[in-house]
């Protein structure tokens, strides 16, 4: 426990000093979510309509786009080699790193969003929705970008690569987000979306960690 | 392969690796050579023939008229996307818990195959969609979920592709496919579950359902599904043999090349 607690604040100590750490991730975030209404032009009736789908998709890209750090510059400097051989078991390691992860990249995700939903002319009633689903969904994002990026560490430019193979693992996750937020926006009821999400996030949090070992353990070996 | 050629490369791959492994492509490739051209006649008599009834010898639909031959490159097409790919997550976990490495190169060969095929559904499915539903697309449950299973299909090729050790290769890609078997289920749902309106008709034919398609354009359909089955085994068969003989040449040049400049 202790070790994983060492480990957390290392690396969530390590990402906010390095380039930024959230803060890039919210500035891409909000820049991706208002290039939507730049795209649209004139047509302020549609952004409201789109305005949770479009906020889900940019936390999906801000999220996906800090993936390929999680386990490269360790792996590269030979830490990862050293975690393996701490008291930690992998899967918990890149468990850890996941948790790490979502503390730098979905938090600030969630704290932007609302100052973005206004901006979007996200109707009221979708709020609430909106909110629980990005706190709800992130971590998810985070536990299967760990897969991912476990996957894409010892491949030279992987990021092409990793957007490749985590997009599509993300939309299950999407899919049940912007169904939740656009279920409520017309006044059906959101809980069925969103307890489904719950469950893809409860999926990620057993299947992420397991699977981002086995590759990790692939790639060291 | 004759025997002697065999043992001759047998001793080849059996330097430094356990015998254990290459005892297995060596059984792979006298089963599957003995397989090979009996599903690749099966196919060619299957597809020829399905496709002949399905196209001369089925009346058109009472409301689609002669569209409704597209179904049999179609709903097989279609079946073989979402089952090709679960063929696959089996192998994968084969070859992952018994560490039997033929398992993965079939996995690999049938990843292509299950590409195009997801591609050609796709595809005929938009040919049938623009007479029939007057659009090429739709954001339907059913169309959108076959195009997840493509990105599928595609990363776990780049995966493939990406990794220059073929042996880490194997594995990471493995575990994607693992993974990836699971959100494709998931994201199929996800998207079916809420779809408010779908164009697409329910499942063409399966062994539960009270009514399928009527018989006269069910039996042609049963022909050509067995057909592309048959189509992808000996495609199967063919490109991992393929696969399993150039790693032989590749290691035979590596030892020649070793040989020499000892």
């Amino acid at each position: 426990m202790r070790a994983a607690w060492a480990l957390l604040r290392r690396d969530v100590a390590l990402s906010l000093r390095i380039g930024g750490g959230g803060a890039m991730g919210v500035a891409f975030f909000a820049m991706v979510a208002l290039l939507t209404p730049l795209g649209l032009g004139e047509e302020t009736d549609a952004l409201a309509r789109v305005a949770g789908g479009v906020i889900f998709t940019a936390a999906l890209l801000a999220c996906l786009l800090s993936l390929d750090r999680l386990f490269q510059a360790d792996w590269e400097d030979g830490a990862l080699d050293l975690l393996a051989l701490g008291p930690l078991p992998l899967e918990a390691v890149a468990g850890v790193k996941a948790l790490a992860h979502w503390l730098t990249t979905g938090l600030p995700l969630i704290a932007a969003a609302p100052a973005l939903a206004l901006m979007l002319d996200l109707p009221a009633a979708a709020f609430w929705p909106l909110m629980t689903a990005l706190a709800v969904g992130t971590p998810g994002l985070s536990l299967i970008g760990a897969v991912g990026a476990a996957l894409t560490v010892g491949v030279r430019r992987g990021g092409l690569l990793l957007s490749l193979l985590v997009l599509p693992l993300y939309l299950p996750t999407l899919v049940l987000g912007a169904r939740a937020v656009s279920r409520a926006a017309v006044g059906l009821d959101a809980v069925a979306p969103l307890a489904l999400l719950g469950a893809v996030t409860l999926l990620s949090l057993v299947a992420g960690p397991l699977a981002a070992a086995a590759a990790l353990r692939v790639n060291m070996r | 392969m004759s025997g002697a050629r065999r043992s001759a490369n047998s001793e080849a791959m059996s330097e430094n690796r356990s015998l254990w492994r290459y005892a297995n492509p060596a059984e792979f490739m006298r089963v599957s050579g003995v397989i090979l051209p009996w599903a690749a006649g099966a196919a060619l008599v299957l597809l020829l023939g399905g496709a002949a009834w399905g196209l001369f010898f089925v009346p058109p639909d009472y409301r689609q008229g002669e569209t409704v031959r597209i179904m049999y490159v179609h709903v097989p097409a279609a079946m073989m996307a979402i089952n090709i790919y679960f063929i696959m997550a089996v192998a994968s976990a084969v070859g992952l818990i018994r560490r039997h490495h033929v398992s993965f190169l079939v996995a690999k060969a049938a990843a292509p195959i299950g590409a195009g095929l997801t591609l050609a559904a796709i595809v005929t499915g938009a040919i049938w969609g623009q007479p029939t539903w007057g659009t090429w697309w739709v954001w339907d449950p059913k169309l959108t979920s076959i195009l997840i299973m493509l990105f599928f299909y595609l990363g776990y090729i780049g995966l493939w592709a990406a990794v220059d050790d073929p042996e880490k290769a194997a594995d990471l890609s493995g575990v994607l496919c693992l993974t990836g078997v699971v959100f494709a289920f998931l994201s199929r749902y996800a998207v079916e579950i809420f779809g408010d309106q779908t164009l697409h008709q329910p499942a063409s034919l399966s062994l539960d359902a009270e009514t399928n398609v009527a018989d006269v354009f069910y039996w042609p359909l049963l022909v050509t599904i067995a057909g592309f089955y048959a189509f992808f085994i000996a495609l199967v068969l063919l490109r991992a043999r393929t696969e399993i003989r150039l790693r032989r040449a590749r290691a035979l040049k590596l030892r020649r090349a070793a040989m020499e400049t000892a």
